[in-house]
C-alpha cells in the first residue's frame, strides 16, 4: 500500500473490510457519583484498602465503646454512688450522670454563695455581649463594643463579682470563686492584658532606643523559656515576699498577674511577626506626613499589622485557654480543679466517676477551643480574599 | 530671597525637649531608674520578709541532707544521707528522661499522622485531622490526669495484674523482664558499638561511589549482615550476654523485674500523644510548602510515591520543618513540668516542690529551677539557629 503513482490501483490492494460493527467495549469504570468517589479517595491501591479496612474497623470499635459509655450503659438518675456501682446494679456501668446533675452549679460557681450566684450569671451574660459584639464583624457600633469590652466590662464586672458595699453589694472573698467562674475570669484577664502588654513589648523589642529593647528582650526572652508553671510558682510563692505586706496579693490576683505576663510575652511574638510583615514604605510614608512615632504606630502601623496577625492572636488565646488549667497546681479552684475535687468525693466516687467528670471537662474545653480555632481559620480566609482581589 | 536661602541652609533650632537625642536618653534613663527601683523595693522586701520568718537565705540549703524519698532514682540516692543537691539532680535525671523519651515517642506519632493527613486516601486523612484536632483543643493537664486517674488507677491490682510475657501491668505500674549484664558484656558492647559503626561506615563509602559512579551498592543488606552476624556469632560462642531478672507474682506485691511508674507511663503517654497533634501539624505544613511540581517531578522520572516523598519531599520539607519542630520539642521539655500534678518526681515536682516546702527558701529554689529550663531553652535555640544558618537556601 505504498504506491503513489497516481492510479487506483491502491483501492484495489485493499484484502479486507470490516462490514459489521464492533463489539460494544464495557462502559468505563465511572470516576463521579458515589461510587466512583469511593474508588477514588478509598480504594485506589491495595495498600489504601488495607487502611480504609482497618481504620473503618478502629472508628467502629471507637464509636461503640464511645455510645456504650455515654449512652447506652450509663446511668440517668440516682441520689449518691450505689447507683453507679457495678456490684450493686449487676450490669456493665457506663457514664454516671446523676454525678454532673448534681456538682453541675459547683462546676460553674465554685463554692460562691448561693443567694449571690444570679450576680455570675449576670457576668456571663455582660461577657458574652461583649465577645459577640467584638467577634461579630457586621455589628453596630463595633467601635463602642471596644469601648464597652475593655473598659465598661472590665469595671462592671470587678464590682460585681468582688461586691460593692455602697450600692448594697455583699463582699464575696476569692477564695469562694470557683468553677467555670475562675476559668473565664482568668482567661478574660489575660486575654484583655496580655494583648496591649503584648503590643508594649513587640514596640520595645524593635525599638531603637537600646535600653529599652533590652529590657523588652530579657522579659520576653526569660518569659518564653521557662514554663507556665514555674511562672505561677514564682507569681504565688515569691510575688507575697517582694512586695510591701499592705499590698500583698491575693491567692487569685497572684495567679492573675502570673498568667497575664506568661501571655503577654507569648502576645508580643505574634505581634512583633505582624510588624515585621508591616513595608518599609508605610513607616516613612508615616514619617513624611510629619506623624510622631505613636500616631505612627496608632492610625498607620498597627492597624495593619493586627490585622494580619489575628488569626495568631486567637492561637495565642486558644493556647491560654488551655493554660489557664494549670492554676490548678497552685490551689486555686478553677472549672477543671471542681472536677478533680468533686470525683473524689466518697458520695459520688466510683470506678466511672472520674471518666465521666474528666469527659464533661474535656467537652468544655473541647468546644471553646474549636469555636476559637474555627473563628481563628475563618478570619483567616477571609484576609486572604481581601489579599487576591 | 536671601533670607529664604538663609533659612534653608541652617534648620531650624529645636526647642531642646523636642530633640530626638535628649528624648531617646531621658526615656531610657526614666525606664532604667524604674526597673531599677523595682527590683531594689522587691529584693528590699524580700529580705525583711525572710528575716522576720527567720528563713535562711543562700545555698547553703544544697548540701543538708534531703531527708524524703524519690520514688524513681536514676543514680544512688538515699533518703537519709542524700543531700538536697543530689536531690537535684535526681529530678533533673528524670524530667531528661521522660522528655527524651518523649520527644521520640512524639516525633514518630507526629510524622505518621502529619503524612497521614495528605494521605489521598479520604478516610486516613480525615481520621488524623479528627485526631489531631481533637487532642490540641483539650488541655495537656487534663489529659494527663485522664490517664493517670482514669486509665492507669483503673487498672486491676496487683493479684489480678494483667500478664503478657512475663511482663505484669496493674494500677501499681508496669513490670517489666529486666536485662542484667554477665560477663562479657563489655566485650559485646564493644562489638556491637564497632559493628554499627561498621555499617554507618559502609554507607557513607556507598554513598560516595554512587554519586561518582552511578553504581549502587546493596546498602540495606550490608548493613544489615554487618550489625547482626556478629552479635549471633558472639551469642554463639560465648553465649547470652546478658540475662533477665524476671518479676514474679507474689501474694501482695510482684518482686523483681523493671518496674516502670504509673505516673512516669501517664505523663509519657500524656506528652507523647499530645506534642504529636501539633508535630503532625508542623510536619504536614513543612511538606506542604514543598511545591506540587517537585512532586510532579520526581513521578515524570518515574520514581514511585513512596521514593518521591523519602528522596525528593521531606528533604526539602525538613528544612521547613526544622525550626518549629524543635520549639514543639521545647514545649514538651517545658511541659513536663507537669509531672507535678501527678506526682511524677521530676525537676520542678521534687524541687519546686518537696525541697521549697521544707526549706522554705523560695527565692533561690524557684530561680534554680527556673535556670535550668532557661538553660535548656537558649542552649537549644542558639543550635537551632547556628543550624538554621547552615540549611538555608544559598540564592545567588
Amino acid at each position: 500500500m505504498t504506491t503513489m503513482e497516481g492510479d487506483d490501483r491502491g483501492i484495489t490492494d485493499i484484502k479486507f473490510v470490516r462490514a459489521t460493527a464492533i463489539e460494544a467495549r464495557p462502559a468505563p469504570v465511572p470516576m463521579s457519583g458515589a461510587r466512583g468517589w469511593m474508588r477514588a479517595n478509598l480504594l485506589s491501591t491495595p495498600l489504601n484498602i488495607v487502611l480504609t479496612i482497618l481504620i473503618v474497623l478502629l472508628l467502629a470499635w471507637v464509636a461503640d465503646e464511645l455510645a456504650k459509655f455515654l449512652i447506652f450503659n450509663a446511668v440517668w438518675s440516682g441520689t449518691d454512688r450505689n447507683a453507679c456501682l457495678e456490684s450493686i446494679q449487676h450490669r456493665e456501668i457506663g457514664a454516671c450522670w446523676p454525678f454532673v446533675w448534681e456538682r453541675w452549679s459547683y462546676f460553674v460557681y465554685g463554692s460562691y454563695p448561693i443567694p449571690q450566684r444570679w450576680r455570675v450569671d449576670l457576668f456571663f451574660v455582660m461577657l458574652t455581649v461583649g465577645v459577640v459584639w467584638l467577634l461579630w464583624l457586621e455589628a453596630p457600633r463595633r467601635d463602642l463594643g471596644l469601648i464597652y469590652s475593655f473598659i465598661v466590662l472590665p469595671v462592671a464586672s470587678y464590682i460585681l463579682l468582688h461586691g460593692f458595699e455602697l450600692i448594697g453589694m455583699p463582699m464575696v472573698d476569692t477564695v469562694l470563686w470557683g468553677g467555670v467562674l475562675v476559668t473565664v475570669v482568668v482567661a478574660s484577664v489575660g486575654i484583655v492584658l496580655s494583648l496591649p502588654l503584648g503590643i508594649l513589648l513587640a514596640l520595645g523589642r524593635r525599638s531603637r532606643m537600646p535600653t529599652v529593647k533590652l529590657f523588652s528582650v530579657m522579659f520576653i526572652e526569660f518569659v518564653r523559656g521557662v514554663p507556665l508553671i514555674t511562672v505561677l510558682f514564682m507569681a504565688s510563692v515569691m510575688l507575697p515576699l517582694f512586695v510591701p505586706e499592705a499590698l500583698e496579693p491575693d491567692k487569685l490576683l497572684r495567679a492573675l498577674i502570673g498568667i497575664a505576663l506568661f501571655a503577654s510575652a507569648y502576645m508580643a511574638e505574634v505581634v512583633r511577626a505582624g510588624l515585621q510583615a508591616i513595608p518599609k514604605g508605610q513607616f516613612e510614608g508615616a514619617m513624611a506626613v510629619g506623624l510622631g512615632y505613636w500616631q505612627m504606630m496608632r492610625l498607620i502601623i498597627l492597624p495593619q499589622a493586627l490585622k494580619i496577625t489575628i488569626p495568631n492572636i486567637v492561637n495565642t488565646y486558644i493556647g491560654l485557654f488551655k493554660d489557664t488549667t494549670l492554676v490548678f497546681i497552685v490551689g486555686i479552684f478553677d472549672f477543671l480543679r471542681t472536677v478533680e475535687v468533686a470525683r473524689i468525693d466518697p458520695k459520688w466516687a466510683t470506678p466511672v466517676t472520674s471518666t465521666t467528670g474528666y469527659a464533661v471537662a474535656a467537652v468544655f474545653y473541647l468546644v471553646f477551643c474549636y469555636g476559637m480555632s474555627r473563628y481563628a481559620r475563618a478570619m483567616e480566609a477571609r484576609l486572604a480574599k481581601g489579599d487576591s482581589r | 530671597m536671601s533670607i529664604d536661602a538663609a533659612s534653608r541652609s541652617e534648620p531650624a533650632p529645636v526647642a531642646f525637649y523636642n530633640n530626638p537625642k535628649v528624648r531617646s536618653a531621658t526615656y531610657q534613663i526614666a525606664l532604667s531608674a524604674l526597673v531599677g527601683f523595682l527590683v531594689f523595693e522587691a529584693a528590699s522586701n524580700a529580705v525583711h520578709h525572710l528575716e522576720r520568718a527567720h528563713i535562711a537565705s543562700g545555698f547553703g540549703f544544697w548540701n543538708n541532707a534531703a531527708g524524703f524519698d524519690i520514688s524513681q532514682a536514676l543514680i544512688e540516692y538515699n533518703s537519709q544521707v542524700s543531700t538536697y543537691g543530689r536531690a537535684f539532680w535526681v529530678g533533673l535525671l528524670n524530667t531528661l528522661v521522660v522528655a527524651g523519651l518523649g520527644i521520640v515517642f512524639a516525633t514518630v506519632l507526629g510524622f505518621i499522622i502529619g503524612i497521614a493527613r495528605l494521605s489521598t486516601n479520604w478516610l486516613v486523612a480525615h481520621t488524623a485531622g479528627a485526631y489531631v484536632e481533637t487532642i490540641r483543643n483539650i488541655p495537656l493537664l487534663l489529659q494527663l490526669l485522664f490517664w493517670y486517674n482514669a486509665v492507669l488507677k483503673a487498672l486491676p491490682d496487683t493479684r489480678d495484674s494483667y500478664a503478657f510475657g512475663g511482663a505484669f501491668l496493674n494500677n501499681r505500674g508496669l513490670v517489666l523482664p529486666n536485662p542484667i549484664g554477665e560477663t562479657g558484656e563489655g566485650a559485646f558492647v564493644l562489638t556491637a558499638i564497632s559493628c554499627i559503626l561498621a555499617a554507618w561506615l559502609f554507607r557513607v563509602w556507598a554513598k560516595r561511589r554512587q554519586a561518582r559512579t552511578g553504581e549502587q551498592a546493596p546498602v540495606f543488606a550490608v548493613g544489615a549482615a554487618l550489625i547482626i552476624l556478629p552479635a549471633v556469632l558472639f551469642v554463639l560462642l560465648q553465649g547470652l550476654p546478658f540475662s533477665f531478672d524476671m518479676p514474679q507474682r507474689g501474694r501482695f506485691n510482684i518482686t523483681g523485674g523493671l518496674e516502670v511508674l504509673p505516673e512516669f507511663a501517664a505523663l509519657l503517654f500524656g506528652l507523647s500523644i499530645y506534642t504529636a497533634a501539633f508535630i503532625a501539624e508542623v510536619v504536614r505544613a513543612g511538606i506542604l510548602a514543598v511545591s506540587r511540581g517537585q512532586t510532579e517531578a520526581a513521578y515524570a522520572l518515574g520514581l514511585r510515591p513512596r521514593a518521591t516523598l523519602r528522596l525528593i519531599v521531606l528533604p526539602q520539607a525538613m528544612r521547613v520543618i526544622i525550626p518549629p519542630l524543635t520549639s514543639q520539642y521545647l514545649n514538651l521539655t517545658k511541659n513536663s513540668s507537669l509531672a507535678v500534678a501527678i506526682g511524677y518526681p521530676d525537676l520542678v515536682q521534687v524541687f519546686t516542690g518537696t525541697v521549697l516546702n521544707q526549706t522554705g527558701q523560695a527565692v533561690e529554689v524557684v530561680a534554680i529551677t527556673m535556670a535550668v529550663y532557661l538553660t535548656i531553652s537558649l542552649a537549644t535555640s542558639l543550635l537551632m539557629n547556628i543550624y538554621n544558618s547552615q540549611i538555608a537556601l544559598v540564592e545567588k
